[in-house]
């Protein structure tokens, strides 16, 4: 197994630089440097010649991809994209163009995103596996199809929706929990109630539906008939059979989405001023400050692929048939 | 029984909670809730907090309750007046010839070779604490060979345990002007104000010079600036190349307020920007309140600086200003504010509904509550919906120091020049452009249609028949009517395009409009402009882009029309004629003049009436200048934004002030009405929380029954 574990990780490397090489196409196609400095420089009054010394201290002012005018390797070392990247493939993420260390601040900011993240992930799996037990168990009664047109009915609407609706609706009209806001501790606690409530209902159309599914599929293999000819009823071939049998896809989608985690919800994080690592991305783009935007951009990829290799390793641990060769 | 105690418990758990005197989703501790706290909003993080950086409003917010430069504008008089904060008094100029020799007040700008200035601060003075001030026994400073192992556990700039102070003093204020020349610091106006101050420009090409590989330090106080001296502990002198009576208006901004030089040292030391504590974080100043919490992700924190020195509150304002309570605190020292708190708010809704929960002490007014905070009567006056009055809320509106204009590009071979051809279509275009109707459909009435690049309430701008545009607008009844349709298709006709067509080929006039403004949101827009370029044929095409490349076309002059807007600096009209000045021109001097305008006598009369105190001779060169503009037409003469806001009634001193940037020090909160409506407004509602889990019981009910008689149904 480790040897297919290197050799996922080595596999990552072009992976990685490919990753690299869009991000800076596409932010370069979008800002040029002389754009980023307007924008760190401000609107009124700013001259070339301030625009080109910022360009010069943050090494803005090589060439982005191809160095035509360096000799022999610096042809490629002396460009944008090389003095970035190389920092980036040891974790040294450097200094924003704003000049913040941005390790500190993802180091600040991962931690409101998983407050968030992180209970409705537990939250929303016990939820929906509830949920798509019930439907499984009550399958084909009044329960079973109302449930599932109004799955669909909430798979149809807009994440937005349940955000605006959710603050209005509990937060204004209600009064239970603050509409936004963040604050450290225990305090943050009623901060979170309400985003991670409108995560977990957000999810539960799309997700209910999918583990009604596994679980009506489990339910018509063998090992349950032999169950229930055993006798046994049919809240204990549930729980302890159709359950135990129907985690190994919903174990190896959730491992798969764990380091993610880390990056928050953009939209989440936006409307309910959760000061984490979403917010982060989206403010950086907004900023154009490409330091920050590379940074995030390479951690997603790095987090997805960490995700993908622990989501096989997941396999072998929940099914023995699986052999990672 | 165990089941019973539960529900017992849950329940007295509810009735508890009913009862309590807090509301459930006040998102502030409760113990604050007595404390004269101001609460904020902001939406977006300060990109700068170095006063030789900042230049926007949102970074001004905070700066301006932290920094205090030498002036300030009165809080309540109008037009805006400037007098002294830490000066003395209002510095005046002296004149200079050639030779040194003073001459009089009233000497030419042209036999003038300089200006001095000469500032006394007041003495007393003092920092806020700060660990840059701070001294051991022997008086060495405790911070300033800091080291790696010494800044281990430092990381914030609370984490230093000794603070410190010391006077203000005028070499503070000489140490800040000199920072604007500092190679690494890139401050906005150090290019503008190069032109005006004696050696600033020579300062900075000897910085430019130093090799600084590791730290950002220099240590100034080294350093000549011709241009300005230290007489003696509390006064200084700057000499400025030519007479500049605007520069008074600068002395008022941050980027003249004073920076001690310990702590430009003590932020520039090793290691100290890898943990980001700089200046551009940690604010250093005298004035009423101190950056206490900078975490712009969450929220923004001001305390009063406990060595604040006190102020008092204006005992003189403007006619009325007694009748609407602002004079209630005249005389009084403030600040009246403990704390200030500014949480960040990414989305106008939750602001909004915040705001109306007692959780914000103002706010502003966004498209989408526009009809439920504000309704117009029947004379066309705002005024607020029986909602807000229920609660009370109040309005205050004022016109911006702003202009939103479309551009005509002069250099363009169609639509620009000084031809007659050219000038008859910018004029018919005008007319057609009806601003009042944008104002009316866009703003929600909140605009006034521009007259000319001057807004209201400047020195320059005219009120009333002496005030209109005669080119498009006629005065009637006692008030200004646009020109008819009509007038504009003959304009075109006299222009060589009848409906809309050249006249000689006949082929459609076709005009490109740039703009920033994209996506779903602005098609509504863009739809209104095409609908008024059509009432004279012509055929509109609009290019929206991004910004990025919206400036790009701009600076290459390659746009044809374009939509900008211009807020004021200083109430100064030359502030906004010196967007049409020749020499500013956008794509031969990268100056502010978007459109290349370029007229002789408007830029003869533009270098006379900059340097012009205000007096009616002044008035008139303006109004000179403005027929000029009004006739070449460079501008399609846009509006004046009218800025709403609306306040709880527990928030006094609310007059507008678009020019103050330290307005804080006048607010003052009642906490006692803002808790009792707090509770009052935000009781919880439970029962549709219990509504929801009955439904849920009965819906599962019938299906639990039919399980269990399933389950002990027998085979046979």
């Amino acid at each position: 197994m480790m040897t297919y574990i290197l050799r996922r990780i080595a596999y990552s490397i072009p992976i990685l630089i490919g990753v690299n090489i869009i991000t800076f196409v596409l932010f370069f196609v979008v800002n040029t440097p002389d754009d980023m400095a307007r924008m760190q420089l401000g609107a009124k009054h700013v001259s070339e010649a301030a625009i080109n010394k910022w360009k010069e201290e943050r090494g803005y002012d090589k060439p982005i991809l191809w160095n035509s005018e360096a000799q022999a390797t610096e042809k490629i070392t002396d460009t944008i994209f090389f003095q970035n990247s190389v920092k980036l493939f040891l974790f040294d993420f450097g200094s924003s163009d704003s000049g913040r260390d941005i390790s500190y601040d993802i180091s600040q900011r991962m931690w409101p995103s998983l407050s968030i993240t992180v209970p409705s992930l537990i939250l929303g799996l016990i939820a929906y596996i509830t949920f798509g037990l019930i439907l499984a168990f009550f399958r084909s009664s009044y329960i079973d199809v109302t449930g599932v047109i109004l799955c669909v009915a909430m798979m149809s609407i807009s994440g937005l929706f349940y955000i605006i609706g959710g603050q209005y609706l509990i937060g204004k009209v209600l009064h239970l929990v603050p509409i936004s806001g963040y604050d450290v501790g225990f305090n943050a606690i009623k901060f979170t109630i309400l985003p991670i409530l409108i995560g977990l209902v957000g999810g539960i159309g799309a997700s209910t539906r999918w583990y009604r599914t596994i679980f009506l599929e489990e339910m018509g293999k063998d090992y349950v008939r032999t169950a229930k000819a055993k006798g046994l009823s049919e809240v204990i071939v549930l729980y302890k059979h159709v359950l135990s049998n129907g985690l190994i896809p919903i174990l190896t989608g959730v491992v798969v989405i764990l380091p993610s985690l880390f990056i928050g919800s953009l939209i989440v994080e936006s409307f309910f001023a959760i000061p984490g690592l979403g917010s982060y991305t989206i403010d950086a783009i907004s900023a154009q400050d490409f330091a920050i935007v590379r940074s995030m951009v390479f951690l997603g990829s790095v987090l997805y692929i960490i995700g993908l290799i622990l989501t096989d390793i997941s396999y072998t641990l929940v099914d023995p048939r699986v052999r990672l060769n | 029984m165990k089941s019973s105690l539960s529900w017992l418990f849950i329940c007295s758990f509810l009735l508890l909670a009913a009862c309590q005197q807090s509301a459930w989703n006040n998102p502030y501790p409760e113990q604050d809730s007595s404390k004269r706290i101001y609460y904020d909003s902001f939406s977006e993080r300060p990109k700068h907090l170095d006063p030789v950086s900042s230049y926007s409003a949102n970074e001004y917010v905070f700066l301006g309750q932290i920094y205090e430069p030498p002036l300030q504008y009165h809080f309540l008089k109008r037009p805006y007046e400037l007098i002294p904060l830490t000066a003395t008094e209002l510095p005046q100029p002296i004149y200079l010839d050639g030779e040194g020799r003073v001459l009089s007040q009233d000497t030419e700008s042209g036999k003038i070779d300089q200006v001095k200035y000469r500032i006394s601060i007041k003495p007393g003075i003092l920092f806020q604490p700060h660990p840059a001030f701070a001294k051991d026994a022997s008086e060495n400073y405790l911070y300033h060979d800091l080291t790696p192992k010494k800044l281990e556990n430092i990381h914030a700039l609370s984490d230093f345990k000794t603070v410190g102070t010391r006077e203000l003093l005028a070499k503070d204020y000489v140490y800040q002007i000199k920072r604007m020349a500092h190679p690494k610091i890139h401050s906005p106006i150090a290019g503008l104000m190069g032109k005006y101050i004696v050696g600033l420009n020579e300062l900075a090409e000897e910085l430019h010079k130093l090799d600084l590989p590791n730290s950002n330090y220099i240590d100034l106080n080294q350093y000549e600036l011709p241009g300005v001296k230290i007489i003696d502990d509390t006064t200084f002198e700057v000499t400025l190349k030519q007479k500049y009576p605007q520069f008074l208006y600068w002395l008022s901004m941050s980027f003249f307020a004073p920076m001690p030089w310990e702590a430009d040292f003590f932020y520039s030391q090793a290691g100290m920007v890898e943990k980001n504590i700089t200046l551009d974080w940690y604010p250093v100043g005298t004035g009423p309140f101190m950056l206490t919490e900078n975490n712009p992700n969450r929220r923004m924190v001001l305390e009063q600086n406990p060595n604040f020195r006190g102020e008092a509150y204006p005992e003189k304002g403007d006619e009325g200003d007694e009748v609407l309570g602002l004079l209630e605190d005249a005389g009084k020292t403030m600040p009246f504010i403990d704390k200030a708190i500014y949480s960040l708010e990414k989305e106008s809704i939750p602001s909004w509904n915040k705001f109306l929960q007692g959780y914000y002490d103002t706010s502003g007014i966004v498209s989408d509550s526009f009809d439920q905070a504000v309704q117009f009567n029947a004379q066309g006056d705002a005024e607020l919906t029986d909602e807000m009055q229920e609660k009370g809320i109040r309005l205050i509106t004022a016109i911006t120091t702003s202009t939103y204009y479309m551009g005509f590009n002069m250099a363009d071979d169609v639509i620009g020049g000084d031809s007659e051809r050219a000038m008859l279509l910018r004029r018919a275009i005008s007319i057609a452009v009806d601003y009042k109707e944008y104002i009316s459909i866009f703003a929600n009435g909140r605009g006034k249609p521009a007259q000319g690049p001057i807004p209201p309430g400047i020195f320059g701008a005219l009120e009333d028949e002496a005030g209109i545009n005669p080119y498009i607008y006629k005065w009637e009844n006692n008030k200004a009517v646009r020109r008819d349709i009509e007038e504009a298709r003959r304009l075109m006709v006299q222009a060589g395009y009848p409906n809309g067509r050249e006249q000689t080929t006949g082929k459609p006039l076709v005009l490109h409009l740039d703009t920033p403004a994209a996506g779903p949101g602005a098609k509504a827009g863009f739809d209104w402009i095409r609908k008024q370029f059509s009432k004279l044929g012509i055929n509109l095409v609009i290019r929206a882009t991004d910004y990025n490349r919206f400036q790009e076309k701009i600076r290459k002059g390659t746009a044809q029309m374009y939509q900008w807007g211009w807020n004021a600096d200083y109430p100064d009209p030359e502030n906004f004629m010196f967007l049409l000045y020749g020499p500013n021109g956008k794509v031969k001097y990268q100056g502010e003049n978007a459109s290349n305008y370029s007229n002789a006598e408007f830029d003869k009369l533009f270098n006379q009436m900059k340097s012009m105190n205000n007096s009616p001779e002044r008035q008139d060169i303006i109004n000179q200048m403005v027929a000029v503009a009004r006739k070449d037409a460079p501008w399609l003469w846009g509006f004046h934004p009218v800025g709403f806001s609306l306040h709880h009634e527990w928030y006094h001193n609310a007059k507008p002030n678009l020019m103050a940037n330290n307005k804080l020090k006048y607010r003052r909160i009642e906490p006692g009405i803002r808790t009792d409506k707090r509770i009052e407004w935000n009781k919880p509602v439970w029962w549709p929380v219990a509504l929801l889990f009955v439904l849920l019981v009965v819906i599962l009910l019938p299906a639990i029954i039919s399980y269990r008689r399933r389950e002990k149904q027998s085979i046979l």
